[in-house]
């Protein structure tokens, strides 16, 4: 019981953040001198890729310790991230284009953040299949975590490689130096949208988290069942004869 | 058993498997080809087009004809469970996987052989004086490919429809090897010929940084 209220306590605090964050983006926040109104969506798209990072980078960490110590909450860790991360990715990716037409005049370009991101996206959707496609339990543990310890590995290698070939994304705003930055307002909604964003992955992720443990004693508990069934059985014709 | 003499048995284990029937290395260069001759029907292959893209097209068909070159490597071993009995030998898990990597980069480097002149021939492009430089970008590209590629076979071997996976799991790590490949090679074409060094290094961190991974990761990897 106590871990229901919990959730239900934990996702009304969750959407009412996120309610309010998008009434402050929208409503609240100063009109941008340039860009208008249209900026605004940056308010989403600066949360949405922050949270995929952090949930790629809580993958790789979940890899590595399944890997160390096998023990398959580490398994379940690393598929709740990769999956969050990849709809906070998807999040990402399309509020990007939408906020680049208009601003840079295309949709997309094969710019250094852009590219990885997108290449980040198809390395950990390219995770998810293979975990559906290997059966055995503890192998699609051990061989998916190796993958997902390579891709992570090949993030800052993508990266460096867009950056050596062209780059075209706005440099950070935030701490670029004296001139550049936010007005306060902009920063306060800022943070109120990224605690919101981060509100919404957990969230997500611890429930995502439970239902592979559910899966696993699930799994667990059927094997338990049939086994002690064919025991069962075994007897009976035993007996019988 | 030292790691390398064992890598070394295997190898040559390897080898002998291929060159009884040639299978693999006659598929991956007809493969290539393939790509490269449909290639030239999406882009009009005359002289200053083909400097553009020709380092592309040539690396593109590497990759293709790589990630389905390298899918048996451990796949075969299935048929008749002979990675159990490997795993059972006394060597180490590296010995086994290195093997296989030097195997299927020999396997690689000779379809390259091959490859790369017909490539010349038809897309009319003067290698001679590039030659040298040529192969350590060839080699150094190949050796990123095979490292990864090997690893990930043995992954995808265990997997249902893993022709298909292969490349899925292989060609978006690949990206940037892709394009520091393609830039170094399209170095060498330009007038006079420059080898852009900064790709070259990153080629070589490329096979470092994942040659090292594979290393430490191969006895989960192996014993799986």
């Amino acid at each position: 019981m106590r871990s229901l209220t919990g959730r239900i306590l934990g996702t009304v605090i969750v959407a009412a953040l996120i309610v309010f964050a998008g009434y402050a983006a929208l409503f609240i926040a100063p009109d941008e001198k340039t860009m208008h109104e249209i900026q605004r969506i940056f308010y989403f798209h600066l949360p949405s890729w922050m949270t995929c990072f952090t949930a790629f980078f809580l993958t790789f960490l979940a890899n590595i310790a399944y890997l160390t110590t096998r023990r398959p909450k580490w398994d379940w860790l690393g598929v709740a991230g990769a999956e969050v991360g990849v709809a906070c990715c998807t999040i990402g990716l399309i509020t990007g284009p939408l906020w680049a037409r208009p601003v840079w005049g295309i949709w997309w370009t094969w710019d250094a953040r852009l590219t990885t991101t997108f290449i980040l996206w198809l390395l950990y959707i390219a995770y998810l299949l293979l975990r559906g496609l290997l059966e055995e339990p503890e192998r699609k543990a051990t061989l998916s975590a190796i993958f997902g310890i390579f891709a992570f590995l090949d993030v800052p290698l993508v990266y460096m490689s867009n950056r050596l070939w062209r780059t075209q994304h706005p440099q950070p705003v935030i701490f670029g130096g004296e001139n550049s930055g936010l007005a306060p307002t902009m920063k306060l909604v800022l943070l109120l949208c990224v605690i919101a964003g981060f509100g919404v992955m957990v969230l997500i992720l611890v429930d995502r988290y439970r239902l592979e443990r559910l899966r696993y004693e699930f799994a667990e508990l059927r094997h338990e069942v049939e086994s002690r069934a064919s025991d069962a059985l075994f007897m009976r014709e035993k007996g019988r004869s | 058993m030292g790691t390398a003499r064992a890598a070394a048995i295997l190898l040559t284990k390897e080898l002998r498997l291929e060159f009884r029937t040639r299978e693999l290395l006659s598929a991956t260069v007809i493969f290539a080809l393939v790509v490269v001759v449909l290639f030239s029907f999406a882009f009009d292959p005359t002289s200053a087009e083909s400097r553009r893209y020709g380092p592309g097209l040539l690396w593109i068909a590497f990759l293709f004809a790589g990630s389905l070159m390298l899918n048996p490597s451990f796949a075969r071993e299935q048929a008749n469970d002979t990675l159990d009995a490997l795993r059972m030998a006394p060597v180490s898990s590296f010995a086994i996987l290195s093997g296989k990597m030097l195997a299927n980069f020999i396997f690689m480097s000779l379809a390259e052989l091959v490859l790369v002149p017909v490539f010349a021939v038809l897309y009319n492009l003067s290698l001679a004086g590039v030659l040298a430089r040529l192969i350590l970008v060839l080699a150094l590209g190949t050796g990123g490919l095979v490292i990864t590629g090997t690893v990930f076979s043995a992954i995808s071997a265990h997997a249902r429809m893993r022709e298909l996976l292969l490349p899925l799991l292989l060609l978006p790590l690949l990206a940037p090897l892709l394009i520091a490949a393609v830039e170094a090679t399209a170095s060498l074409l330009t007038e006079p010929p420059a080898l852009d060094r900064t790709w070259v290094a990153f080629l070589a961190g490329f096979d470092i940084v994942f040659l090292t991974a594979s290393w430490l990761l191969c006895d989960y990897l192996v014993e799986e």
